[in-house]
């Protein structure tokens, strides 16, 4: 649904006398399927916004190239602008409007008639739970409410694949747990979702895929799952009574077993690949032995692990 | 056909936020009915005329101008709020015509303009100035066309400056000295000859002339087709300017 090869973008700024050339993109090279959401994750000022900038017909690249829902993006930017939605972080609606009334015009720039904008908008704010504000100004909304009415504008027209540039940036938890329903509801309505966010939980709990970006380039791209497996491995914790070298020497033998390290309270660290199916091993092997377990615990490796791994700073730091 | 479809909703939505609030309509009207009402009155004995309607005949003209220059060049303030509020951004990921957002901004503009300025000629055939209908026509058909002159350079310039505080001054110095060399406020007969020749260089100037020619009934006179080449001209070329750096800003 989405290709890119090479993707790139410089800016010139100027600091007092000097123009300093900052590249923003560096190359960025994606494939994003259909149906899918694609989380872009990295630290402010990673360039994520300037890709989706890019990928949406807002800027023009230096280089490279990318096909959007079948267009070319250099050949044909007004072939994709019919075939994309975008929404950009810092909202876009007047607040003089009503949402009914952005909503109309919205879809009929996109050159749908009259009748059939109303219809549309109608839905919208159905299915965006807005039908009660619709006909007042959007001044009067809350700020979850009116992240709603952006991504309404966003999709109106029905696009393939539509672009949300930090969507839940500056919403209170409730109102981000449901905007996280509101883009999985896209997707399960045949939308491909590309996401940018710097929330490691709104990554790992939204997106399908992700790419981690930083300093204008893709540092690692894959499923979260596969991301966190690939950098660490899962951490097994076993508390063992006294029998540290019993149990170390009992484990070092088994195969899922990746790396044993005895921590200085004498609990286990065991490096898995995967936790959840080495720990009934691990449970039956220590019990036939007779070594009396304490307790036991399972730790995955976040996402902010894979960023220390691929980047070496955490994302909470940046 | 896309590009009348596209200019009319961009209007048609402008319009209806305008006439929301129609209170904007009035405040920019409110400061050339001071004029009306307290400058003008000074005119009868400053300019040495007759009568009441001869001093209108001169002044409202002038005011007319004025009203259409600044009622236009100031409209960039608004493209820069608009900016800001993510809604030119919403509307350039759209197939929108991109020169469409920019005329039907002008337009309604125009419209503004027009409303304002049949206000105060209402106003002023009260006090008694005496024009004829066709004649004032004539004058609004050139005020139209230096208000979308002005509006679309407007929209241009503060789409390359998004800045309101960039914006202020830049306009304040492009206005003040076109305002002063137009013969708005008293005619450049009173000018000494250096004076006068700047103001030739001035279209606005050569606008205030036509729009005094048809004021006094006289459609026939040099300065009105000479006011519609110049002003007519110096639109099309600034329009077209606009258009290109609003394109080029929008893309």
């Amino acid at each position: 649904m989405i290709e890119t090869k090479g993707l790139r973008k410089s800016y010139r700024s100027r600091a007092g006398r000097e123009t300093r050339v900052v590249e923003a993109v560096r190359g960025v090279d994606l494939s994003v399927k259909e149906g899918e959401i694609y989380g872009f994750l990295g630290p402010n000022g990673a360039g994520k916004t300037t890709t989706l900038r890019m990928l949406a017909t807002l800027i023009t690249p230096d280089g490279g190239e990318a096909v959007i829902a079948g267009a070319d993006l250099l050949k044909d930017p007004g072939e994709v602008r019919r075939r994309i939605g975008y929404v950009a972080q810092g909202g876009s609606t007047w607040d003089e409007s009503t949402a009914r009334e952005e909503l109309v015009l919205q879809a009929r720039f996109y050159g749908i008639h009259k009748a059939e904008a109303q219809q549309r908008a109608t839905k919208a704010l159905e299915a965006f739970q807005l039908t009660e504000y619709a006909d007042r100004k959007t001044k009067t909304y809350s700020g979850g409410q009116r992240r709603r009415v952006d991504i309404a504008l966003g999709i109106i027209h029905g696009p393939k694949v539509v672009f949300l540039d930090e969507p839940t940036t500056g919403l209170d938890p409730q109102s981000r747990a449901h905007m996280w329903d509101e883009v999985r509801r896209l997707r399960d309505e045949g939308m491909t979702v590309f996401i940018t966010t710097h929330y490691l939980d709104e990554a790992d709990a939204l997106c399908d895929r992700i790419a981690i970006m930083d300093h204008g380039e893709i540092v690692t791209e894959g499923t979260v799952d596969d991301l966190k497996r690939e950098v660490a491995g899962d951490v097994v914790t076993v508390g063992v009574n006294g029998a540290a070298e019993a149990a170390t020497a009992l484990l070092r033998g088994q195969d899922y077993v990746r790396k044993i390290e005895q921590s200085q309270d004498h609990s286990l660290r065991l490096y898995v690949d995967e936790g959840s199916v080495a720990i009934p091993h691990i449970l039956r092997l220590l019990d036939h032995a007779g070594v009396e377990l304490k307790q036991m615990e399972l730790h995955r490796p976040s996402l902010d692990d894979v960023f220390l791994t691929k980047t070496g700073r955490s994302l909470r730091e940046s | 056909m896309k590009f009348l479809r596209d200019t009319w909703l961009v209007f048609a939505r402008q319009m209806q936020l305008m006439l929301r609030q129609p209170v904007w309509l009035i405040v920019g009207v409110v400061q050339p009915l001071f004029y009306l009402l307290l400058f003008a009155p000074l005119l009868k004995p400053a300019l040495g005329v007759r009568t009441d309607a001869e001093a209108y005949e001169l002044f409202v003209p002038g005011l007319l101008v004025l009203l259409a220059m600044f009622g236009s060049l100031f409209t960039g303030f608004g493209l820069i709020a608009e900016l800001r509020a993510g809604v030119i951004e919403r509307s350039r990921v759209t197939p929108v015509s991109r020169l469409a957002l920019l005329v039907g901004r002008s337009l309604r503009d125009v419209v503004s303009l027009l409303f304002q300025a049949a206000l105060i000629v209402v106003v002023a055939v009260g006090f008694g100035l005496s024009v004829g209908v066709l004649d004032v026509l004539g004058a609004f058909a050139l005020m139209a066309v230096i208000s979308l002159m002005l509006s679309a350079f407007s929209y241009a310039i503060s789409l390359k400056l998004r800045s309101e505080d960039a914006l202020a001054p830049l306009l304040n110095t492009i206005s003040q000295p076109l305002l002063l060399t137009a013969g708005i406020l008293l005619p450049l007969t009173f000018a000494p000859g250096w004076l006068r020749r700047v103001a030739d260089w001035n279209p606005f100037s050569w606008a205030t002339d036509g729009v005094r020619a048809l004021f006094a009934g006289d459609p026939g006179a040099d300065s009105v087709w000479q006011a519609g080449a110049v002003i007519g001209g110096l639109t099309l070329v600034t329009v077209v300017w606009a258009s290109r750096a609003f394109a080029r800003g929008v893309r």
